[in-house]
């Protein structure tokens, strides 16, 4: 069994790819520096990230692949699944392998494999832009806790720049305990220094929120009943819909 | 006088719950960096009922007062309903603070008619300017146009809204004036009229000069009560097809009829509402605005109703057998588009597919094709089993039937996308 050790970044990955032609040695698994490998190896290899090796081979995939493949890529890369770093790999290799594009050739295990992992990771970033919910916190920040299953939020922040122009936000990933912070002109990345006290059971303590935030908490609740057809009840679709795994977040579910 | 906000936000949206539209797509209006919010091409949904509908917008009245008395109507006059009526500044405030929660993807207005329809227009044109003007609001905005309205008003509107929408309620004129005695389809269509009007002008302008103000840039759309009276689907969807034939009208919305005012005896007695139904209309429109049908081939004088049992693109198969089985790997997109269990998407990954190397059962299956529907149309490289043809409709027809019965769910009504 082959191993490439890499930094760990898209970047790393590339040079993972250029050292791979160079050594004619393909990586049979691709662990970051640090990460305990298998017990029977063949050959290690760790590659040293060096950006003459990664644009020399985004040049030629940019050559050989649509914008939106090139998006994908950077979509696979955040979806962070165990089996992702080496399928976005096979995939790299075939698109360099053939003379033109194959991103669309479907009956490839492989190319189908990234199509769908892609859609799931963009699905999982519309799921944000859907279910993200501030609260108003008493220095006037809007906060919004989140959880999701792929590391999307790169992905998000610039529509919620746009939108939210005027107000500072902060949207934070729970999971992967960091976020990004909006002061109202730019963004920066953060980390909460006391997520336990401020978070307590996926929601903000309340002892932060502003005074009035209860109100608009109660008043979106009651919109929510009101605006429903009782001859119409059909959880099932309301489920399919929303995912219960977001619900927590969402103030309009916490009534039942 | 926070009470009195949730007592009036609880009336008001009880009130407006009826009217299914819901999209938020179809603008793509720009924040300037100083004010708040943004229209997203494909529109964002919020949040789901209970009853398994979308909440994109926030769908209020400003009033519920109604002068009109329409038997289909909750809010009619001759109801005795709590009623409730928002200051422009109230909504306008209400509709910011929920939009900085994100909780929203913009306002839905809609109103009762008080005092007359330019009145009424009147009153709402100042929530929508209060919010663009006042707020810097700069998302997604649906406004009713009050039936009867000055050309004048709804220029107005239409700089300031994305979508104006102006119901039809009822398909056929004759209905109409049993149910709702003091309206006509002429106080309907014409507002429909203008504001296609407005918005092709606004486009021609729009060529000639960048900065001419953008008229409804998300069209406009309307709604039909089916179940209330006794249209057929073909004179549903014959309705359908000639408002879709208009440049602007990006959507029909199909309410299935709710039992309200039951002590109307103009109202049919229903004991549950028309989801099913509702649901293949749903379907026969996609097929009308994706799916390059013709509205004659879904309905006509032999089928002048939707089969409850099999979806429309089925139904339609099942009545031309000699059209099939297609080959996927040789045949035209159109053709393909046609194969019952075969999408839009499914299609297009097919024609796409199908250049690298020819396409398998198990790649087709791979790909998302609803084998269970799609094998009795399709032939590929290994396909084994009987075609339709040899098969036979009615057979096809009693294995699909017997098995969907049961565990078929009621997709959600699409939001996305126009």
């Amino acid at each position: 069994m082959n191993i490439f050790y890499f930094d760990h970044t898209l970047q790393g990955l590339l040079c993972a790819i250029f050292d791979a032609y160079k050594i004619k040695c393909f990586p049979d698994l691709l662990l970051a520096e640090g990460e305990i490998g298998p017990l029977i190896v063949d050959t290690t290899h760790t590659v040293e990230t060096m950006s003459y090796k990664y644009q020399r081979v985004s040049q030629a995939l940019k050559k050989k692949l649509s914008p939106f493949a090139l998006t994908q890529i950077r979509y696979i890369w955040h979806a962070e699944t165990p089996e992702s770093k080496m399928l976005l790999f096979r995939y790299l290799c075939k698109v360099l392998d053939s003379a033109k594009n194959i991103e669309k050739h479907y009956s490839d295990p492989d190319i189908l494999a990234v199509k769908k992992l892609a859609k799931k990771v963009s699905a999982e970033r519309h799921y944000l832009m859907m279910f993200v919910r501030f609260n108003k916190t008493a220095d006037d920040i809007y906060f919004a806790p989140v959880a999701p299953r792929y590391n999307v939020l790169p992905f998000i922040y610039r529509h919620f720049q746009q939108r939210f122009a005027d107000q500072k936000w902060i949207i934070y990933d729970e999971s992967r305990h960091y976020g990004y912070f909006f002061n109202g002109e730019t963004i920066e990345e953060m980390t909460l220094l006391d997520d336990k006290d401020f978070l307590i059971n996926n929601k903000i303590n309340a002892t932060y929120l502003a005074e009035d935030e209860p109100q608009f908490t109660a008043l979106w609740q009651k919109y929510i009943q009101a605006l429903t057809i009782r001859e119409r009840i059909n959880p099932k679709l309301q489920k399919r819909a929303m995912p219960t795994r977001f619900w927590k977040y969402l103030p309009e579910t916490w009534t039942k | 006088m926070r009470k009195a906000i949730i007592d009036k936000l609880t009336i008001l949206a009880e009130s407006a719950k009826y009217d299914v539209s819901c999209a938020s797509s179809g603008s793509t209006r720009q924040n300037n960096s100083q004010g708040i919010g943004s229209a997203n091409r494909w529109g964002i949904c919020h949040s789901f009922t209970e009853d398994g509908r979308c909440v994109a917008l926030l769908k209020i009245m400003l009033t519920n007062f109604c002068m009109y008395d329409c038997a289909y109507c909750i809010n009619r006059r001759s109801n005795d309903i709590e009623r409730a009526t928002f200051s422009p500044r109230e909504l306008a405030k209400l509709t910011i603070e929920f939009y900085r929660r994100n909780y929203i993807e913009g306002l839905f207005l809609s109103s009762g008619v008080i005092k007359n329809a330019d009145h009424t227009m009147e009153k709402m044109l100042q929530v929508v300017k209060l919010l663009r003007i006042e707020h810097h609001y700069h998302g997604y905005i649906h406004m009713k146009t009050i039936p009867g309205a000055s050309p004048e008003l709804i220029y107005q509107a239409g700089l300031y809204a994305d979508r104006l929408s102006i119901n039809l309620e009822i398909p056929t004129e004759d209905n109409l004036k049993q149910l709702a005695p003091e309206k006509d389809h002429q106080s309907v269509y014409k507002p429909m009229h203008f504001i296609q009007q407005y918005a092709l002008e606004s486009k021609e302008e729009r060529k000639k000069h960048r900065h001419a103000p953008r008229f409804a840039p998300a069209g406009q759309s309307t709604q039909l009560i089916v179940g209330a009276t006794d249209e057929t689907d073909r004179d549903i969807l014959n309705l359908t097809s000639i408002l879709y034939k208009r440049p602007t009208m990006k959507r029909v919305y199909y309410s299935g009829f709710v039992p309200v005012n039951e002590y109307d005896k103009r109202l049919p007695i229903v004991n549950e509402v028309p989801r099913k139904r509702e649901h293949r209309l749903y379907q026969a429109d996609w097929l009308l605005r994706f799916y390059q049908f013709n509205v004659h081939e879904i309905v006509n004088e032999n089928y002048p109703t939707l089969d409850l049992d099999l979806d429309p693109k089925l139904s339609w198969a099942l009545r031309h057998p000699h059209l099939f089985p297609v080959d996927v790997n040789r045949a035209s997109y159109e053709q393909i588009l046609r194969v019952p269990g075969i999408g839009v998407k499914s299609a297009r990954m097919i024609v796409a597919a199908r250049r690298h190397s020819a396409l398998t059962v198990n790649a087709l299956k791979q790909i998302g094709i609803v084998m269970k529907r799609a094998q009795y149309f399709i032939t590929c490289r290994d396909k084994l089993g009987t075609t339709v043809q040899e098969f036979t409709p009615e057979k096809v027809r009693l294995a699909l039937t017997t098995r969907t019965l049961s565990s078929e769910t009621l997709p959600a009504q699409f939001s996305l996308h126009f």
